[in-house]
């Protein structure tokens, strides 16, 4: 090989000299060929397309069946989240359109991949009409209102409901539903189908086992978890991995101790919003279940299923969650656990607000994007879907409640689902929907969550540090000129 | 008779050609456009909007963060599993000692079965490789905190993943746990080839282990070394690594940014947060790094070529 070295230079000075110019002109010609389609291309690669609004679906005739005008010949596509509610719900919805549109083609189809499979057809322009944009390849919600993505579903929160046609479905709704779909102004993007309550879960026989009831002040707290700990059982845990669960029940308890104005202020991104004294007092009751050794050893190393295995296990008695924890953990909640929800503990009676306020929103995102070919027919299925009968046969399926306000009636509630619904009911008018979640992600979850609460729940900052990290974190994200700004109306 | 063997050249050259410069070059091409625009990834529309995302980058902390790791994963990551590898290919094939009847050069004992052994990471997925080690790092329950009780080291309980201080140590772990085994087997195939009368002249000359593998082994599979090197550092800048802190860390990319890395950054700015260009941006600043890293490790690694 040693030798070839020099033969292969010897020749190569050879080529040189050899092809020349029309070597030249062969490899220019070939570079123009890639060039000139390159700059053609360019703008028309991955984000092409953007015309497509020709060829939408013809409307209807509006009569009192179909007030929204639909089409009954177009076809209408509908794309499903396929998790921890499954897809049986909005087959059964999508069955009854089929009943009453018998000529309209439906397609329905249910993935986990959200993002994957829909993004390259908005950039194309071809969205299917109705989706359910949820899950961990959820697409970004205020990108997609800023773009102008998505159609206003005022005409549907307008129409008569589907049980009763002198009732619009607006007023049909629990409360925060139509609010949460609203990003600025008056236009709703979003139809939020499952009601999520938010708060401290645990089980009622643990508590019966202490000889305790729920404690409504945050000294009858410490009490408590003093007693489990005598008996070796934590009085916390938490997804340690993801510690934005702890805004569960620790927003709520801020906007009882401070009131809404603090909690909207915070989602407003206000200067100084973070300082307000019941913030404060807040972060330092929670740090002194750290600092009191209440917190389950190695929380911060577990993520949110090993937590509520260790929970379910009955190691820690309390955890911040949401009413899909029932669903979630349903293998490892033993029978006779009596899973129970409560408003989050106070600090004391000097509380703005009264023991019971709680935090419940609307969760699994629906939308109807703006360049669908059947927009009315993606809003049809919704109007069905938001009927009685379809609500009640999703709580019986998956145990969670819907945004249909009611629907419970006349069918076995399990454990989880009827505390719930008790505790809204405590709650009546005092239900807060701090909205930094869905608003600024990165900000709740990456930066306060995991940067900044994870790191003083794990005894690594103090409450003093923490809120001045957050407060720094709120004020850069108020500057951002990157992502867009929303305000409580 | 040139003209022809163009052609043929060609003839052979132009389909791969095609498809490396329509799938590789092109997406290549395709970003470093989009990181001037202000594109979302999410709708159709977007304009041009120059330097912004480089500007942005610049004064990102998040990126500085994530560029420090990323470094460390490419410098750190090769350095031990390659020198891991070389050492138990080393004692699989060469180092093993002289048996009555066997040939001079051998492996240790059962050297057959560990080569085996060695290799089975590298038949599972990454992913489930990484959710493995999630169970095994849970401070509660897991294997490794399991087993410091079981041996009477109650007081030693680490958060592992939870502790800024030690999850990115515990992530790199398990990069190398999981690659180790395809290096064993490259090392050894280049040892196999390696003429065994060279380690015979070595021996009667009275050569020790460590003589015999510095002047012997290491110069002859240099090449392997250095394409093994280049290659486990891309793995450390891009797949493997984005796969172990996605799947396995706090938050991903925590505690408290220790163990984010730049291609989760990618991942985090266009899917979550829907800034598919400042992505691209980053992803440009990727591409940067890791021909960088090819360019100094091929130069320091440029050694006059042994022939045998």
């Amino acid at each position: 090989m040693g030798s070839t070295h020099t033969e292969s230079n010897g020749a190569g000075d050879h080529r040189v000299a050899g092809v020349g110019r029309r070597d030249l002109i062969k490899r220019s010609a070939a570079l123009g060929l890639i060039s000139v389609p390159t700059m053609s291309f360019l703008s028309a690669c991955a984000s092409s397309g953007g015309g497509g609004n020709g060829d939408k679906a013809k409307e209807g005739k509006k009569t009192a069946k179909n007030p929204l005008g639909v089409n009954d010949t177009a076809q209408m596509e509908f794309v499903l989240f396929d998790g921890g509610f499954g897809k049986e719900y909005a087959e059964d919805a999508v069955k009854i359109y089929e009943q009453n549109f018998p000529k309209a083609d439906v397609k329905f189809s249910a993935t986990q991949k959200i993002q994957s499979t829909l993004q390259p057809r908005f950039n194309q322009g071809t969205p299917p009409d109705l989706i359910d944009n949820s899950g961990a390849e959820q697409m970004d919600m205020g990108v997609l209102v800023g773009k102008e993505q998505l159609a206003d579903l005022t005409p549907l929160l307008d129409a008569p409901s589907y049980d009763d046609p002198n009732k619009k479905v607006r007023d049909t709704l629990r409360p925060g539903i139509v609010e949460m779909g609203q990003f600025d102004g008056d236009p709703v993007w979003i139809m939020y189908y499952a009601y999520t309550v938010y708060g401290v879960w645990y089980s009622q026989k643990a508590l019966d086992s202490l000889d305790e009831q729920y404690p409504e002040t945050w000294d009858q707290m410490l009490a408590v978890c003093e007693k489990a700990k005598k008996k070796g059982m934590a009085g916390w845990t938490y997804a340690g991995k993801y510690p934005y669960y702890l805004p569960f029940s620790l927003y709520p308890m801020i906007g009882k101790v401070g009131g809404v104005e603090v909690l909207d202020s915070i989602d407003n991104l206000e200067p100084n919003a973070w300082k307000h004294p019941a913030v404060k007092a807040c972060f330092d009751a929670y740090y002194e279940l750290y600092k009191k050794g209440y917190v389950l050893k190695g929380t911060p190393g577990l993520d949110h299923i090993q937590s509520q295995t260790a929970w379910a296990q009955g190691k820690a008695l309390f955890i911040p969650n949401g009413s899909w924890v029932e669903n979630e953990s349903a293998k490892v909640i033993p029978e006779d656990f009596d899973l129970a929800v409560s408003a989050p503990t106070g600090i004391d009676s000097s509380d703005k607000l009264p023991f019971g306020t709680i935090w419940a929103s609307g969760g699994e995102p629906f939308i109807v994007p703006a360049k669908a070919k059947n927009t009315a027919g993606g809003m049809e299925q919704l109007r069905i879907m938001l009927s009685e009968a379809s609500s009640k046969n999703f709580t019986s399926k998956v145990k969670s409640l819907t945004a249909y306000n009611g629907g419970t009636d006349g069918i076995t509630l399990t454990p989880g689902l009827k505390s719930g619904v008790a505790a809204l009911d405590k709650a009546g008018q005092n239900v807060v929907n701090p909205r930094l979640q869905d608003w600024y992600v990165q900000l709740q979850k990456e930066k306060i969550g995991v940067s900044c609460l994870g790191e003083m729940m794990a005894g690594r900052l103090t409450p003093a540090e923490t809120i001045k990290k957050i407060q720094a974190f709120a004020d850069e994200a108020a500057k951002d000129t990157s992502i867009k700004h929303y305000k409580h109306q | 008779m040139q003209h022809g063997k163009y052609r043929f050249i060609v003839g052979f050259l132009a389909a791969p050609l095609g498809l490396y410069a329509l799938f590789v070059v092109w997406p290549f091409i395709q970003s470093i456009y989009y990181s001037f625009t202000d594109w979302t990834g999410l709708s159709p529309e977007f304009k041009m909007v120059g330097f912004d995302n480089y500007e942005r980058m610049l004064d990102d902390d998040i990126f500085w963060k994530s560029l420090q790791h990323s470094l460390f994963f490419a410098l750190l990551l090769p350095l031990v599993t390659i020198g891991f590898a070389l050492f138990l290919a080393f004692m699989i094939n060469v180092g093993g000692r002289r048996r009555k009847g066997g040939p001079a050069i051998t492996g240790v004992r059962g050297s057959s079965f560990y080569k085996i052994v060695y290799f089975f990471p590298q038949v599972l997925s990454i992913a489930i490789v990484a959710l493995l080690f999630a169970f095994a790092y849970n401070p509660d329950s897991g294997a490794i905190n399991s087993i410091l009780r079981g041996i009477g080291l109650d007081s030693v309980q680490p958060l592992w993943l939870g502790d800024p201080n030690l999850a990115l140590w515990a992530v790199m772990a398990v990069i190398v746990w999981s690659t180790v085994g395809f290096f064993v087997v490259l090392f050894s195939a280049g040892m196999a080839s390696i003429p065994a009368d060279l380690y015979e002249a070595a021996l009667l000359d009275g050569a020790g282990r460590a003589t015999t593998f510095f002047r012997i082994t290491l110069p002859l599979l240099w090449d392997t070394v250095q394409s093994g090197w280049v290659y486990m550092g891309i793995l450390a800048l891009g797949a493997e690594s984005f796969a172990v802190v996605h799947i396995m860390t706090t938050g991903p990319g925590g505690p408290d940014y220790s163990t984010t890395v730049m291609v989760l950054y990618v991942y985090q700015k266009a899917f979550r947060d829907g800034q598919a260009a400042y992505a691209t941006t980053i992803g440009v600043a990727l591409l940067i790094v890791t021909l960088a890293f090819a360019a100094v490790v091929m130069r320091l690694g440029r050694r006059e070529r042994l022939e045998f």
